[in-house]
């Protein structure tokens, strides 16, 4: 097979756009440009047409109700933050308790530490070594005084599957309502908003080959019907709860994408599993070389990998050019901080840092992950020929019982 | 059937093909997150800040002033309650005719800070603000008291221009930031903010033949707010989110475009405008609203007398296969009436359109707009 460079292993940054989806988009910048809300002409229609059209693909993706549940916005953060800043206004009646975790993305966190700042009491589950939080932690966390219990579906940096059923079960057992930032999940792995007594549920779309700048939130309109207070206020779009001009190729764009993930996603997954489980194998056979998070309940998309004695930045560098991979979460690669999620595993910032994401994706190919397979071998091998910390490890000296002089 | 003639274009307009190919290889090829530290994520962190420097280049600010945001709606909420929040701001100065992300986001805050007061300056007939009531109001506030006037540059429905130039120099006599909504007139006139002093303005592509979903706020770097969003530090810590690459090039690109053919389109529209306008004031009981001359040059809202023949005038023009609007269309799904004609105190009973033109219009479509109104008003 043709091999086709750079490897990009970084698909839970970003995805490229998928060339049917780019193809529905065009027509909604060129021929029906239209605004959604001109509601007195057909180039008004035709754009309101698309949006809702899109509004059932992705409804169907996760199996709401009806497609009156899915809100569109410019993103996954806006989302989030239109979630719980939502909910904490419209239930303070009911209480001022938010539980989440924290291994959550940044955009769960930050929101719910500037909630904090205005009298939200929240607790942070900790989750043990392999990234799972305790069913028994929650319920003692738990209070009729909770409004609101957010847990992701699936890790960005571990890929790590939380058991949402089970977390939604005992959020409504207080009365209070269970969110899931199902960024890395939708599209993905099967999610089923009923079945799984998910409340709200957050999704972006160029995580699953659509554009970039639209994101869904979908809230509950029945059993029970849940409200978010608007975050932004204008001409009252989607139903009030987000005003902005729709994105309408955007949307029409997430539409598809959500479509064709719901239709290839079986496909899709077997067939990473096997390129996943084919790199971890291989990588595996070096020594001092782990895999972080919970080897089973995990996506098949993201394999999290600690290679004792190298640098996780350096590595990268090795074979920057040809593979495309990341430290952690894109979100704070730029920070040189060893990764929360990872030092929340009990990680050591050592270890921490010389740990590597790769995520896989639907165009990921047989070919790219042996490419991958051989030049991460070299490059750590390599690397490790270069430290000396490794030689002492081989040399049978304990590093932790070492005491460095200061200079 | 003939192809619709689309006289919408303050609603949104037509991409322009040049911006589209700008971004095209952002989907597909340079398709990284800019957050990204390997190569396809410094490709598109490369564009975005190509993007922000040509943005502030035609406005005369600097890169550091400009944050890309998923719209104007969002850029008018973000320092709205920035203003609030970080700069201390308790004296909104105000119109009724603001667009409803400026009018409903003052009216949220008032609710939510009972000290936040929002001071509405008297609007006259012809659509201008009576500058007299805004001189007494910045008059009667303590100079010392942070106070914000935000007024529109163009309004989206008349096409109302403000002297944007004379309402800087007041503000800074009386120690008043300044934010001018210039959704509808970025890229159609000339902005320059070295020479304009405005603490705030912001603009959104789609009305500039770029994309949907995306927008910028510019802001003085001497009065800094901080986020509405939060989850990532993109945007300085100023605009949490995956920035959308594509879309902000497709931004940058439509701006450029306007810029540099903005004296040949002007000329264009207006002159499309003045046909129009010109035709159909010749019918009798058709009349301006808003002022005629002083407003922007791709807005036209004209009033017809209430007959049964005019009674559904926008129906009717809709199956004759024009589009046009009876107002905002961020408020169209409502029927409550446009809040700007009624603040314009109108004695009589009409019915009011909005025409709006772009560069893709042509004197062949009013010709058969002017023939289609006269049909329908069987005259």
């Amino acid at each position: 097979m043709e091999l086709k460079l750079p490897v990009y292993l970084d698909n839970s940054a970003t995805t490229p756009v998928d060339p049917r989806v780019l193809e529905t988009m065009i027509p909604y910048f060129t021929d029906n440009f239209g605004n959604a809300a001109s509601r007195n002409h057909s180039f008004g229609w035709h754009a309101e047409e698309a949006v809702d059209y899109a509004r059932e693909q992705v409804a169907a993706l996760i199996n709401a109700q009806s497609a009156k549940e899915i809100i569109f916005t410019s993103g996954a953060t806006e989302a989030i933050n239109l979630a719980i800043k939502g909910v904490a206004d419209m239930y303070a009646r009911k209480g001022n308790h938010i539980i989440t975790c924290t291994t959550e993305h940044k955009a769960v966190l930050d929101t719910c530490k500037a909630l904090e700042r205005k009298g939200i009491v929240v607790t942070y589950l900790k989750v043990d070594e392999s990234g799972m939080i305790d069913l028994a932690e929650l319920r003692a966390a738990i209070s009729e005084k909770t409004i609101l219990v957010s847990i992701m579906a699936v890790n960005n940096e571990i890929g790590v599957m939380q058991p949402i059923v089970e977390i939604a079960q005992i959020a409504h057992q207080y009365g209070a309502l269970f969110m899931t930032d199902a960024t890395q999940a939708a599209g993905k792995v099967p999610i089923d908003v009923q079945g799984m007594g998910i409340d709200l549920l957050t999704c972006t779309a160029h995580k699953m080959y659509g554009p970039k700048g639209v994101g869904a939130l979908y809230v509950r309109r029945k059993n029970p019907r849940v409200k978010v207070t608007a975050q932004m206020d204008g001409g009252g779009h989607e139903r009030g709860m987000r005003s902005g001009t729709l994105n309408v190729p955007g949307i029409a764009g997430f539409g598809r994408a959500a479509e064709l993930c719901r239709l290839d996603m079986a496909s899709d997954a077997q067939r990473v599993t096997d390129l996943r489980d084919k790199l971890e194998n291989a990588l595996m056979q070096l020594p001092e070389t782990y895999v972080n998070g919970h080897r089973l309940h995990r996506t098949p998309y993201i394999s999290n990998i600690s290679f004792k004695y190298v640098e996780g930045e350096g590595l990268m560098m090795g074979f920057n050019k040809n593979i495309a991979v990341s430290s952690g979460s894109a979100c704070t690669s730029a920070s040189l901080e060893p990764s929360y999620v990872l030092k929340a595993l009990g990680l050591d910032d050592e270890l921490a840092h010389s740990s590597i994401r790769f995520s896989l994706g639907r165009f990921t190919t047989e070919a790219q992950i042996d490419f991958a397979i051989a030049e991460v071998t070299k490059a750590v091998n390599r690397m490790r020929d270069l430290s000396p910390l490794w030689e002492m490890h081989l040399d049978g000296v304990d590093l932790k019982t070492i005491e460095w002089a200061a200079h | 059937m003939l192809d619709p003639i689309y006289f919408d274009n303050a609603a949104t307009t037509r991409i322009d093909e040049r911006v589209i190919e700008s971004m095209l290889p952002y989907w597909t090829t340079h398709y990284g997150n800019p957050s990204s530290i390997h190569a396809l994520g410094r490709v598109a962190r490369k564009a975005i800040e190509q993007s922000r420097k040509t943005v502030a280049q035609l406005i005369g600010a600097s890169s550091a002033e400009i944050f890309f945001t998923s719209c104007g709606t969002e850029a008018s909420n973000m320092l709205l309650h920035g203003a609030v929040r970080d700069l201390g701001v308790l004296h909104f100065i105000s119109s009724p005719i603001e667009h409803h992300c400026v009018l409903h986001t003052l009216q949220h805050l008032h609710k939510q800070y009972p000290a936040v007061e929002v001071h509405n300056v008297d609007v006259l007939r012809n659509g201008h603000i009576d500058w007299i009531h805004l001189e007494q109001i910045l008059d009667s506030l303590p100079l010392d008291v942070p106070k914000l006037v935000s007024l529109m540059h163009v309004n989206n429905e008349i096409g109302s221009l403000l002297d944007i130039e004379r309402l800087a120099r007041l503000c800074q006599a009386y120690r008043a930031y300044f934010h001018t909504d210039t959704v509808q007139s970025l890229g159609f006139y000339p902005i320059d903010v070295q020479k304009t002093p405005i603490s705030f303005l912001m603009g959104s592509a789609h009305k500039f033949h770029g994309p949907k979903g995306i927008g910028f706020l510019y802001m003085n770097a001497k009065n800094p707010i901080h986020s509405l969003l939060y989850g990532g530090s993109q945007e300085r810590n100023l605009r949490a989110g995956t920035e959308n690459v594509a879309n902000i090039v497709g931004l940058a690109k439509a701006l450029q475009l306007a810029h540099e053919e903005m004296t040949q389109h002007r000329a264009h529209i207006s002159s499309l405008k003045h046909y129009l306008m010109t035709e159909l004031c010749d019918l009798e009981g058709v009349y301006v609203n808003g002022d005629a001359v002083d407003s922007h040059y791709k807005i036209l809202n004209l009033s017809f007398p209430l007959l049964p023949s005019t009674e559904l005038l926008l129906l009717q023009l809709d199956i004759h296969g024009v589009c046009a609007s009876g107002g905002s269309a961020c408020s169209s799904g409502v029927d409550v009436g446009s809040h700007v004609i009624s603040a314009l105190q109108k004695q009589d009973d009409s019915v009011n359109i909005r025409f709006s033109f772009s560069k893709y219009n042509t004197l062949a479509e009013c010709e058969v707009v002017i023939a289609r109104i006269k049909e329908i008003m069987r005259l």
